[in-house]
């Protein structure tokens, strides 16, 4: 039974189609990683997942529910900036994935005091607990990235969206915050969407790589046409998920 | 080197702060005594001391007749005045602001309508508000209401539409309903922009403060200036208005300070 399910979803703004005839379907727990030229469609089409926009065509149902039209609890996003709130300390974004929902998005007495142990439980998680009251506006680029993931975890989503969250990133921070996503997917077993511009982040983290491009080209009118999934790779084992079955499967042979 | 480059150390900064201050004061004291020399009961110029002797008697003498200071009495009746007419202002210009930056349906209600009241001159309206309020407290306080609102509620609207977007889609991922999105994204936002707003409307609420009471009263500072100048007693003018810039400036830096150690993450301004 598939989790997500995208079906013939179009979305155009205008009359310019972005990305038109999408279909995927997503199980429960897969990374799914997405790939595509600049201005194909990508941050779109996470849009449409959040729900931030819906489409003109087609609809996306997560675990059979009917196609949301807001963004809701079962759905976090890391986007690639302004992810965290500036105003509010490091600990009080956490906080604040929990806290928001209720009637003054504030906790008040004993759940507050509670809230905050967990907040900083999260915090020595992402390495940030020797930050955890100063302001955003004073970490860097990757320590905030951290936060921003902390934050939407603390609200325990059941997807979470991230567009591009290590673009800024220097290559050395990107591989310590890639072995902090997986941890956590592995503690999590969240279903991630992440659009990326690295292919080999995009197979190193995914267990399936989504290309996004535009099928047909009209050389007059390149806007005519949008863009839509033209590829879905197994990326599991670095893309060779079929070689090691094989192998597995004649070493058994072998041995009966 | 380039002259966008050349910066002050620390005690020229304060000289060169100081030296306009320094300057239009030998320049007065010069322009008065050229006069006074001329003609000793000159009345257009007095001297630096006669100022200084009549703000010593202003601030200490009570009146004749009722024994009241009545310096001290003006003050805080204008104070009053132009605190509740900014009190007003902000407090609406605040709730109206995000209501139109935040809520589409208020904003097409709303915004359009505003930005036509805001053309309208408030002094025009002064005559209305006399006969429409009378010439008590009510009229005086209404002008700076009118004068500084469609400002505040401008400012405000657009700095909450400029809010990024990624926050508030952020907040509703997290669960947030519209009102906590207002309350706990929005407002604290904004807030640093409002004491800005503020102290923008600072001398446009003085000014409309000043123009009613001229017009209209029987205590304050600006009624007291328009006053004496019939008897074209300078020293007490120059006196009133040189206290009118110390009360504005003391204003503008309470609500700086006060921005700076509530608002430590919003960035620094002027
Ligand atoms: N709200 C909008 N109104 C009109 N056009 C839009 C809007 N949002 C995006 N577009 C257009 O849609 C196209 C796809 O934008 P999108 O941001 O999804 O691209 P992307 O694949 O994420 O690109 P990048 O890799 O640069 O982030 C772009 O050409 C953009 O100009
Ligand atoms: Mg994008």
């Amino acid at each position: 039974m598939s989790f997500v399910t995208v079906t013939d979803v179009f979305q155009s703004y205008g009359r310019r189609p972005i990305i038109e005839q999408v279909n995927v379907s997503v199980d429960e727990g897969e990374f799914i990683s997405i790939v595509g030229a600049s201005g194909c469609g990508k941050s779109t089409f996470l849009r449409l997942l959040l729900a931030q926009e819906n489409p003109t065509r087609g609809e996306v149902r997560i675990a059979g529910a009917p196609p949301a039209v807001e963004p809701g609890l079962d759905r976090g996003v890391v986007f690639q900036r302004y992810s965290v709130f500036p105003h509010m300390t490091v600990r009080e974004n956490v906080v604040a994935g929990e806290s928001l929902r209720r009637p003054w998005g504030r906790f008040f007495g004993a759940d507050l005091k509670a809230a905050r142990t967990r907040a900083d439980e999260t915090l020595a998680r992402c390495g940030l607990d020797h930050v955890a009251d100063q302001y955003p506006a004073t970490l860097s680029g990757g320590m905030q990235q951290r936060l921003a993931i902390g934050q939407a975890l603390a609200a325990k989503p059941r997807i979470l969206l991230l567009d591009e969250p290590f673009g800024a990133l220097d290559p050395g921070t990107r591989l310590a915050m890639h072995d902090f996503l997986r941890d956590l997917r592995a503690e999590t077993g969240m279903t991630v969407f992440m659009v990326t511009h690295d292919l080999e982040e995009a197979f190193k983290l995914g267990d399936r790589v989504l290309v996004f491009d535009k099928p047909r080209w009209d050389p007059q009118d390149p806007s005519l046409n949008g863009a839509t999934i033209t590829y879905d790779f197994d990326a599991r084992d670095g893309g060779i998920p079929f070689q090691t079955l094989k192998e597995d499967t004649h070493v058994l042979q072998d041995n009966g | 080197m380039r002259a966008i480059n050349i910066k002050p150390s620390r005690p020229l900064a304060v000289f060169l702060t100081v030296l306009p201050f320094v300057l239009v004061f030998i320049a007065y004291a010069i322009g008065s005594d050229i006069r006074l020399t001329a003609n000793p009961s000159d009345k257009l110029l007095p001297a630096p001391s006669t100022i200084w002797d009549t703000a010593v008697r202003l601030t200490t003498e009570g009146d004749r007749r009722s024994g009241r200071i009545l310096f001290w009495h003006d003050t805080w009746a204008s104070l009053k005045r132009l605190a509740l007419g900014i009190g007003i202002s902000a407090s609406l210009g605040l709730v109206i602001g995000l209501m139109i930056g935040l809520l589409p349906l208020a904003r097409s209600f709303l915004a359009q309508f505003v930005a036509v009241l805001s053309m309208i001159p408030p002094l025009a309206l002064l005559p209305i508000l006399f006969i429409v309020f009378g010439l008590g407290e009510l009229s005086k306080v209404v002008l700076i209401v009118i004068g500084t609102l469609p400002f505040i509620i401008r400012d405000l609207s657009q700095r909450t539409i400029e809010v990024p977007q990624e926050l508030l889609v952020k907040a509703q991922t997290l669960g947030a309903s519209s009102w906590v999105i207002t309350l706990r994204v929005a407002l604290p936002q904004v807030m640093p922009r409002l004491i800005q707003a503020v102290r923008l409307s600072l001398g446009p609420a003085w000014l409309f403060l000043i123009a009613a009471e001229a017009i209209a009263a029987d205590l304050g500072l600006g009624y007291r200036i328009f006053l004496v100048r019939r008897y074209l007693a300078m020293d007490v003018i120059l006196t009133y208005v040189i206290w009118i810039t110390i009360l504005a400036f003391l204003m503008d830096w309470t609500l700086r300070a006060m921005s700076r150690k509530l608002f430590p993450w919003a960035e620094e301004g002027l």
